[in-house]
């Protein structure tokens, strides 16, 4: 038991390092540039030229149809077969925001569709422009109701970097593995490790509460009783 | 003075209006009454080119804009007319992310680029005027149906438009709620607010137009003085309708 806690203990810090400088900064980059293609995507489906928006379509269809795992082998492994090399580093990000991408169109596609038509024609009787109507109008309505989907988004994402160690990114995990490699205690540490990744989910669960929240403090929404 | 001349508007096959003109003088209302589908609440949203007319024209004030077949006005054309009126909708649709003083604050802010306060200090003066200043800083979902109609009253107003359009503006109100909201357009009536409202509450009809236009099936049945049109119709079709409207009242909501 004692030898337990001090392997764990004496784990912690290169673990904790591992999360620090790659899952965080992963899963936050991640995140910030998917959700910027997903909100683009979104708005290029619903109110793009059909053959752009056709295109969406087929990029939605081909990342959300195939596993991560494979795209991520795909974009380390097989572009350089066409020229294309990338370090792990960037071709995870590549893959993920690729992901999140494709999966948070759908989100925010929804929630903009969701917001009634009648708050359109509201901000354009005020004499506001299309983008103006979208800012401030629509989409501050649809946010409060993106917040439990993307949370879900960002949650998985924190949980999927973990396949980055797969094509060498020394991430949370793949620190874990070289410690069982010489420690031979596989069990401590990746409970150890899902410990971790469990802490930070946990983080984006506060932060989704406290978002919710302020986003829907306007109040008409029925509210989670805990 | 706003003129509609020969408004045609079709949706693929339908033909929602059949070549309507219209006109309203400065300074009074109009009252756009008829059976559901005869085409009324689209005229309306034709005047601020929330519907782009098939073909025809419209005109408020000095701005003009002829209309063809096919042919896309440009962004810049329909906001010149948009900016030359305010609309109230049948279900408010106030923003709900903003407080009331906010909602009325939002075009001045966001269109005309007016500093915060100033903005701010206009807006209390509207609600003041419709009877909501004590509201100021209320969410929408918090106020009254009635309540919020008279705010989003406020927020047309704010950018001192030509024309007030109100389309349905009493009808998700029960009496009482809704003898406010008349209240207040009565007022704004008196004070020579130029209106143009798209109705099926003869309460409010009657009190306030002085024109009436009679649609139905798309075209212009009558149209007149309002106490004439609701006393002594012309058209058989109109005094069929304006019995129907009196029955209603009669029974149900008082006239």
């Amino acid at each position: 038991m004692l030898h337990w806690l001090t392997l764990m203990a004496d784990s912690l810090p290169s673990l904790l390092w591992a999360a620090l400088v790659f899952t965080v900064p992963l899963t936050l980059a991640s995140f910030a540039l998917g959700l910027t293609v997903g909100l683009v995507a979104a708005v290029v489906r619903l109110f793009g030229p059909a053959p752009l928006a056709a295109i969406v379509r087929f990029y939605v269809w081909i990342i959300r149809g195939t596993p991560l795992l494979v795209q991520l082998f795909l974009i380390f492994y097989g572009l350089p077969s066409a020229g294309i090399v990338l370090d792990a580093f960037p071709a995870a990000l590549i893959g993920f925001t690729l992901n999140v991408g494709a999966y948070t169109s759908e989100i925010i596609r929804a929630v903009i569709g969701s917001v009634p038509k009648g708050q359109w024609e509201a901000a354009y009787s005020i004499g506001m422009s299309w983008s103006q109507a979208m800012r401030r109008t629509i989409l501050p309505q649809a946010a409060r109701v993106a917040v439990p989907p993307l949370s879900n988004t960002f949650i998985s994402l924190v949980k999927d970097t973990s396949l980055a160690a797969a094509i060498t990114v020394p991430e949370l995990f793949q620190a874990a593995q070289r410690i069982v490699a010489t420690s031979y205690e596989p069990l401590i540490l990746y409970v150890e490790a899902a410990l971790i990744y469990l802490a930070l989910s946990s983080v984006l669960s506060a932060l989704q509460v406290r978002l919710e929240r302020r986003l829907g403090q306007y109040g008409g929404f029925l509210e989670a009783k805990s | 003075m706003i003129r509609l001349s020969n408004i045609e508007k079709r949706f693929g096959d339908l033909t929602v209006l059949k070549g309507v003109s219209v006109t309203v003088a400065e300074g009074r209302v109009t009252a756009l009454i008829g059976p559901s589908g005869g085409g009324k609440s689209t005229l309306l949203r034709c005047i601020n080119l929330l519907e782009i007319p098939t073909s025809g024209s419209v005109r408020i004030g000095e701005e003009e804009l002829a209309f063809q077949p096919g042919g896309k006005p440009a962004w810049k054309d329909i906001q010149r007319l948009r900016g030359q009126t305010g609309m109230v909708f049948q279900n408010f649709q106030l923003f709900p992310h903003r407080t009331a003083v906010e909602n009325v604050m939002e075009g001045l802010v966001t269109v005309q680029k007016w500093p915060a306060e100033k903005a701010r200090e206009r807006a209390m003066a509207l609600l003041h005027k419709v009877g909501m200043a004590h509201k100021a800083d209320a969410w929408p979902a918090t106020l009254s149906g009635g309540q919020q109609q008279r705010v989003a009253i406020a927020r047309a107003l704010a950018p001192s438009p030509r024309v007030l359009l109100c389309d349905e503006p009493t009808s998700a109100l029960d009496p009482e709620l809704s003898g406010e909201v008349v209240e207040v357009l009565g007022t704004l009536a008196a004070e020579g607010t130029t209106m143009v409202m798209a109705t099926h509450d003869l309460r409010l009809a009657s009190r306030i137009a002085h024109e009436v236009v009679f649609l139905d099936g798309g075209e212009v049945v009558e149209t007149g003085p309002s106490r004439k049109l609701f006393t002594h119709p012309e058209r058989e079709r109109t005094q069929r309708f304006i019995a129907t409207l009196t029955q209603q009242g009669q029974q149900g909501e008082g006239v």
